[in-house]
């Protein structure tokens, strides 16, 4: 019988299995001593869960799809942080501002052109 | 008035979401680069935190729900990935030597800001990590022994930034292939510009989802030679 009741059940299964995979991740942060965050580690495993066919796409697709979907609401606490981060920063927040502003388009500059770069190079090669 | 909705658990979640909802409703009516809905919703909460003077800790007693969801939402971004694995698999010399790239403009870009603005030890080694993804910047930023906060503020401003104008430095540059726009977006703003990165195509979301986690890790491990430079 297909009902509303079996989809929902499904996606509360998918939560689950998005839940479980972030909870290995914690787990894995705990044990390992390195700055990597749970969600890092999580975000391999389920990705190499995938790739071996351990977990099907279909057991965590729609949920993981709306979680994505809704991702930056989820910034916003953290952001509006800033506002009692703002009398530290005060001392030089002009270095703040103008090196992450200048170095982020630096960055997004120079890692684009490579990329780009190396795609076509490898394409030419391809086609000789 | 302002009792109940200091003490009230759902009024951080109510005003965020909220704020959100006219961002996005705002930026349909009118296609502005600066009508970001992330930004909006951003200036209207501040805005009336600092008009109703709640505290940003009493917000947070509320609002840190949507923040838990952060984990599971980046744990997920393993299935665009996933869709994408014959892109990647086909692209991986150029995905990975972009981003070792990029980890290593930021560096050499940070440090040469550094000099100029005359940053002292923990400054510099404060900004290192400010185009990776929060929770590994916050580590970083304690192995390095930087002022933490500050850290999560440039990553803040460097991820609200990529978000906002991400797709616009990338098409003004000239980086048009959908491989190179998410690996750029990604490893310069981190899983903020990801969420836009998704809002401009399946590849660059997933490749700028890729990004996030090689940057991060990339970070951590030139970081540690770099912290020495000043």
């Amino acid at each position: 019988m297909h009902n509303i009741y079996t989809s929902i059940m499904k996606y509360i299964v998918q939560f689950e299995i998005i839940i479980a995979f972030s909870l290995i991740g914690e787990l894995l942060n705990r044990i390992i001593p390195l700055p990597i965050p749970a969600s890092i580690y999580g975000m391999v495993i389920l990705f190499t869960a995938l790739c071996t066919g351990l977990i099907k796409l279909s057991a965590v697709k729609e949920t993981g799809k709306f979680l994505i979907y809704i991702m930056p609401m989820m910034f916003i606490p953290a952001t509006v942080g800033l506002l009692e981060s703002w009398s530290v920063m005060q001392e030089f927040l002009t270095a703040i501002i103008v090196i992450s502003l200048v170095s982020t388009v630096l960055v997004m500059v120079f890692t684009g052109h490579v990329t780009q770069f190396i795609i076509k190079l490898k394409n030419k090669e391809d086609k000789q | 008035m302002k009792e109940i909705l200091e003490n009230s658990l759902f009024f951080g979640v109510g005003i965020s979401v909220g704020a959100y909802l006219i961002g996005t409703y705002i930026k349909k009516r009118c296609n502005f680069f600066l009508f970001n809905p992330l930004l909006m919703a951003i200036t209207i909460t501040i805005c009336t935190l600092l008009l109703t003077g709640i505290e940003y800790q009493q917000y947070n007693n509320g609002a840190k729900y949507l923040s838990y969801l952060l984990t599971p939402a980046t744990v997920a971004l393993a299935i665009p990935l996933y869709e994408q694995v014959r892109l990647l698999k086909k692209n991986l010399t150029a995905i990975l030597v972009g981003i070792a790239s990029g980890v290593l403009t930021s560096f050499i870009s940070i440090f040469a800001m550094a000099l100029l603005f005359h940053l002292g030890h923990t400054e510099y080694v404060t900004l290192l990590p400010k185009s990776i993804t929060t929770a590994i910047g916050i580590g970083l930023s304690e192995e390095l022994n930087g002022y933490v906060a500050i850290t999560v503020s440039a990553i803040m401003i460097t991820g609200l930034f990529g978000n906002i104008a991400g797709a616009g430095i990338c098409r003004l540059f000239g980086i048009k292939h959908p491989v190179a726009t998410g690996i750029a977006i990604g490893t310069a703003t981190h899983v903020m510009g990801t969420a836009k990165a998704m809002e401009i195509g399946e590849v660059e979301g997933a490749m700028s989802s890729l990004s996030v986690a090689v940057a991060g890790c990339m970070t951590v491990g030139a970081a540690i030679i770099f912290e020495g430079f000043i």
